[in-house]
């Protein structure tokens, strides 16, 4: 079993802030716009050092997204950061006709997404993000699992030509992939060889999957953990390869059933190559007030709950 | 340009409108028929812009956003009219595969076009974030104009869009409202769009004009004003022209009726009757 270190535990919010903070200083056309979460959004820095790029457009998304569009018509490359509620569902339209079909290199930077966001309850927690961005063509969406993964996809969001859903969280959680590690859009990442079953994961699942992974390997059981960084598009080859040797696949992700990580790799599964599958997901529920790991307990996403899963389709 | 020469290219446009919304056998002509006087000042006159060096950029030119994707067939008349693309291309719209798609599209390489549009209310902002562009970058000479339905004007964005630009002293943001008191469903009165538009816009700290949207020496007398004002007070500006939906067709003229439906032949060829072929038809 490959070995983890948590060197930290850090939000990956904050990972998105250093990671805008040295993409505005490679490239003077990055600019961020905030919908009055600049502190939340960890745009601080960023804001100090540039505040002629730093655009505030008070409680007012929908707006937000169409000037961003604008901005990148005239060449600057946009960051609109808000809550993954507020940046996705509220905006859907905008993000359609502005962003997606009008073809505008806009970064959606999406924070506090998923049941992880905690107190401030359903509302806030969106588990529904993933499926509305899948849903627009052209549109990129990645999930990584960490500050130093946030901070580096953040870097090759910028980098990348075209509108890319960036989701990353609240919490802080286990600090463990390699800070210098440049982030490769449409890559799943092979976090853990194993031999029995794959883990598919993404965000905060991917340190619960390892957590399960050595657990389980003191039984005996051989689990694979891929972290599926990007969600679309898919590294159908990565899944493939992985399942084609393991046989079997759980997929866990913070994020109702329907629309998610989950389906994207059903799809690439049942197209390429059947195999028993396992769902570890918000099913088809909202979310609800309390302490984030409470809740990952209650919605059965933490690595007890993964690794009990694994015993299950692995017997 | 003189005066004369403008509203002979207006009544060209209004011919190439009939023609094109019948042909497609669906579309909007109303609107189009309110602003096509508007639109021939614009492109005919008022704006920095050309036709051959064009971008989607925009970098060193007056640039021009649609929000009322709807009034794509008066869009696209003048931007042919103007040089843009070939007018025989007109014909086409509608039409499966065409560059003219039923609302302005961003994909199919047609020059002229910013940027897409036909969910209603999202044009201010895109034209504000535009403008804030040009002022980032030190472009004090180009202005950036939006065009607006007073049915449009329904949508909350709009308004978020309004206070965006004044709170950014977008001076080099000027709106064009098509004040024609007219919506699909009815007056904009009686369907939800009561009170004055002016006063509206006063409130969110625009500078306003009002003007005849049909007579051709206001209008262009207001869009000098309005860049005047706008470079004077760093406040973005919006000219609300009083408009008839419809105008030029005494059938089509002052009615929601035609905001969204398509003359027959015989409406077609009484439409053109009423109205002078002064460029030659597509």
């Amino acid at each position: 079993m490959k070995k983890y270190i948590d060197t930290g535990k850090k939000d990956t919010r904050s990972g998105f802030g250093e990671g805008l903070l040295k993409a505005g200083q490679a490239d003077e056309r990055v600019v961020a716009l905030t919908a009055d979460l600049k502190g939340s959004l960890k745009m601080d820095a960023f804001a100090a050092e540039f505040p002629e790029r730093f655009i505030q457009c008070g409680i007012a998304e929908a707006n937000m997204v169409g000037a961003a569009a604008g901005l990148a018509i005239a060449g600057k490359i946009p960051f609109i950061g808000s809550f993954a509620e507020f940046v996705t569902g509220r905006v859907y339209d905008q993000l359609r006709q502005e962003v997606a079909y009008g073809q505008t290199n806009v970064k959606i930077a999406s924070s506090h997404a998923g049941i992880t966001l905690g107190e401030d309850g359903a509302t806030h927690q969106t588990m529904e993000d993933i499926a509305l961005m899948r849903a627009l063509p052209g549109m990129v969406v990645l999930n990584p699992c960490d500050y130093n993964q946030t901070m580096q996809a953040t870097l090759a969001a910028a980098k990348y030509d075209g509108p890319v859903y960036l989701r990353f969280g609240r919490p802080s959680v286990p600090n463990f992939t390699d800070p210098e590690q440049p982030f490769e859009i449409g890559k799943a990442y092979v976090m853990n060889e194993g031999k029995d079953v794959t883990v598919f994961c993404c965000g905060h699942l991917v340190w619960e999957a390892l957590q399960a992974a050595e657990a389980l390997e003191a039984e005996g059981i051989s689990v694979e953990v891929v972290n599926v960084a990007t969600i679309k598009p898919i590294d159908e080859d990565a899944v493939v390869a992985s399942v084609k040797k393991t046989g079997k696949a759980i997929v866990a992700e913070e994020h109702n059933m329907a629309g998610g990580l989950g389906e994207a790799i059903a799809g690439v599964l049942a197209r390429k190559c059947p195999a028993p599958l396992a769902f570890m997901n918000g099913e088809d529920r909202f979310g609800q007030t309390g302490k984030p790991a409470e809740l990952m307990a209650l919605y059965g996403l933490d690595a007890a709950h993964i690794a009990g899963k694994v015993r299950e389709i692995v017997k | 340009m003189t005066k004369e020469q403008l509203e002979k290219i207006a009544s060209q446009v209004r011919r190439d409108i009939i023609r094109m919304v019948t042909a497609a056998g669906s579309g909007h002509p109303g609107g189009s028929m309110s602003t096509a006087d508007i639109l021939t000042a614009l492109y005919f006159e008022v704006m920095d812009h050309d036709p051959a060096t064009w971008k989607r950029d925009g970098k060193g030119q007056d640039q021009f956003i649609l929000s009322a994707g709807h009034l794509a067939p008066v869009y696209y008349s003048v931007l042919a009219r103007a040089g843009y693309f070939p007018v025989s291309e007109l014909g086409t719209l509608r039409k499966l595969g065409s560059r003219l798609q039923g609302h302005p599209s961003v994909r199919r390489g047609l020059p002229g076009i910013t940027q897409a549009s036909g969910s209603l209310g999202q044009g201010v902002s895109v034209a504000a974030g535009l403008a804030l562009a040009k002022k980032m970058d030190g472009d004090k000479k180009h202005v950036v104009y939006v065009l607006c339905g007073d049915g449009e004007s329904e949508e909350g964005q709009i308004w978020e869009g309004a206070e965006f630009a004044t709170h950014h002293a977008l001076g080099n943001l000027i709106g064009i409202t098509d004040w024609n008191g007219q919506q699909i469903d009815g007056s904009t009165e009686s369907v939800c769009g009561g009170g004055d538009l002016q006063l509206k816009w006063q409130a969110f700290g625009w500078n306003t004009v009002t003007a005849d949207g049909h007579d051709m020496e206001a209008i262009l007398t207001a869009f000098a004003k309005a860049r005047e004002m706008g470079k004077k007070t760093n406040r973005p500006t919006m000219i609300l022209f009083k408009t008839d939906m419809g105008h030029g067709v005494d059938f089509m003229a002052g009615t929601h009726k035609w905001h969204g439906k398509a003359p027959s032949q015989e409406q077609c060829s009484e439409a053109l009757a009423q109205l002078e072929e002064t460029l030659g038809d597509y």
